[in-house]
């Protein structure tokens, strides 16, 4: 197969090459972010590291780390490094306390993004001639427009579908002969199945390939994704405090791992608990540094997925460093159908109920392709009733709350007291019954 | 006129109801009615018990969640036609029955008929005018 390059120059580049243009660009980023934004200056100056000292590509570690709450206390615009007119958009994604993490885009940033977005559609054989039908979410999650604009980019023809309204997707998918599918790996599933139910023949679909991402999936539903489609099923990479996806994508010559852009991305893996950089190959924290955003750069963020890099060469000729199938993270962030769910954020809704106890557990199984949530409350003195519909009253309550703050339908179980294990320590507020 | 009830919460397993009825024994409280309302999730075990403080406190050390409600305790006639005329005098009231449940008494000639509702007082009197007899809480162990 003749692999298709995007940017053949950069993405085939020598290693020393890639590496020269790194350092390149992350002196000019390091010099940039001190000089402008004062939460990193600060940090910086804390950790006793001037942007003189970066010289080589290894001092990267004598950077502090940028953590999700650098974000937050930052909260909306702090982290920005240029003024609000050279911002041209923003993407926000879902906080434990309702307060979301925004991200900004200049004109060029939004061609950068653009362009990593329509090298990962190449990855995956994508070409001008195709018809990319894209169902992720539009709106503030990157997804969707992030996708959208690396079609557009690549020339090919978008289909901004979004999600939802599966029947319409489908004749879309028929009227319009889709070739390429865009969307969570567990949604594909869904559309295969009513498929079946509406009798509609996969194989008569233009489908070849689809490009899934935004949630853990396993190699297992990679398989039946592949079967029940009649595609070729490819992975992307990406969160929006880095860019959105775009980040790393899956070639078709292999199943194992997805080439990061590292031109723009610098990973690195670290031990969660030392924060000691590991040893290449070794599984651990991803950590990334972009080093072409404008708008919103980040240094040494730490994303909280574990993984590991291949840095074996790929057959498809890209020079570029693959990392490993994320799986699992270090922290307890769920995400449930696309969802990003924090267990704090069902404590919040179940403390804001009278008379529920701080005991619960979240479990989370799927249930044929859906990710299905319960959560099981104990039964107080204060909660129970001698009457079935004030309890189911209860539940339904509760369950409701969940979902106008989460956007997951999750179902409520009333446990006997004491029956939810305390834990000595750390709770143990989630049981994944996944099979990953 | 009013008899107190013992209800108790119960995870949907096995084995929970056989661990109640083993408490009370053990503590020497005779059950003289029961009933289980049951969802698909959980359900709702309702007790009269000869020691209503007893059985409350023993069965909340051995960690279940207990309340007491008060009910209503009718004595209709063994025969047929019996709650049917009970049923009859409460719609006339205009009551609304939250639940029931009935046993019969050890000589086997007078029936128990327990009541659940949201106006007790209202069903109280309704009863007794139309010459109902209403059992005290004593009264219903004592059978």
């Amino acid at each position: 197969m003749t692999t298709i390059y995007w940017e053949e120059e950069i993405e085939t580049l020598p290693r020393v090459g890639l590496e020269s243009v790194q350092l390149t660009r992350l002196k000019h980023l390091v010099a940039r972010v001190y000089a402008t934004v004062a939460p990193y200056r600060a940090k910086m100056d804390a950790a006793g590291v001037k942007p003189a000292d970066i010289k080589t590509l290894a001092d990267l570690q004598r950077l502090p780390f940028t953590v999700k709450d650098d974000l937050r206390d930052n909260y909306p615009f702090g982290l920005f490094t240029v003024p609000m007119d050279q911002v041209v958009r923003v993407h926000a994604s879902s906080g434990t306390t309702g307060k979301p993490t925004v991200v900004g885009y200049t004109g060029k940033d939004i061609e950068t993004w653009s362009g990593v977005m329509a090298r990962a559609l190449s990855c995956a054989g994508a070409t001008s001639r195709d018809m990319i039908h894209n169902a992720y979410g539009y709106g503030l999650f990157t997804g969707g427009l992030g996708a959208h604009y690396g079609v557009e980019r690549l020339g090919a023809t978008v289909i901004p579908v979004s999600g939802g309204n599966t029947k319409r997707q489908i004749t879309i998918m028929q009227d319009f002969r889709s070739t390429v599918l865009l969307s969570t790996p567990s949604y594909a599933l869904n559309l295969a199945d009513a498929m079946v139910e509406l009798g509609v023949d996969c194989k008569a679909l233009a489908l070849r390939v689809g490009i899934f991402g935004a949630e853990p999936w396993s190699e297992n539903m990679r398989n039946e994704v592949e079967r029940k489609l009649n595609i070729r099923a490819v992975d992307i990479y990406g969160l929006s405090e880095v860019m959105g996806p775009g980040v790393a994508m899956q070639c078709l010559e292999t199943d194992r791992g997805m080439h990061i852009f590292e031109d723009h991305f610098l990973p690195e893996i670290i031990d969660p608990d030392t924060g000691q950089v590991l040893p290449p190959g070794e599984k651990g924290e991803l950590v990334f540094t972009t080093l072409t955003k404008e708008a919103f750069p980040l240094i040494r963020y730490r994303t909280k997925d574990i993984s590991r890099l291949i840095h074996e060469p790929c057959a498809c000729g890209r020079t570029m460093v693959r990392m490993e199938k994320v799986t699992g993270r270090t922290d307890d962030m769920l995400i449930i159908r696309g969802v990003n769910v924090f267990p704090s954020q069902v404590e919040h809704v179940l403390m804001g109920t009278e008379g529920v106890e701080p005991h619960y557990q979240i479990v989370v199984s799927r249930e044929g392709n859906l990710d299905t949530m319960a959560v099981r409350v104990e039964v107080s003195e204060a909660l129970f009733s001698d009457e079935v519909k004030t309890l189911e009253k209860l539940t339904r309550k509760i369950q409701a709350d969940i979902k106008d703050m989460l956007g997951v339908t999750c179902k409520v179980q009333l446990v006997e007291p004491r029956t939810i294990q305390r834990s000595e320590g750390k709770a143990q507020r989630v049981i994944d019954n996944r099979k990953m | 006129m009013r008899v107190q009830q013992i209800a108790v919460f119960l995870e949907n397993k096995s084995g929970r109801l056989a661990e109640i009825t083993a408490t009370l024994a053990d503590n020497d409280i005779n059950i003289r009615a029961l009933s289980v309302a049951d969802t698909a999730d959980f359900g709702i075990l309702r007790l009269i018990v000869n020691d209503v403080e007893k059985a409350k406190g023993v069965l909340k050390a051995n960690g279940f969640t207990v309340g007491i409600t008060n009910v209503i305790a009718v004595e209709v006639d063994d025969r047929s036609g019996g709650l049917a005329s009970v049923l009859k005098s409460i719609e006339k009231a205009d009551l609304n029955v939250e639940y029931m449940y009935a046993f019969v008494n050890k000589t086997g000639q007078n029936a128990v008929l327990i009541f659940r509702f949201d106006e007790m007082d209202k069903a109280i009197a309704a009863l007794l005018q139309d010459g109902f007899t209403l059992l005290s809480g004593e009264q219903v162990c004592a059978l």
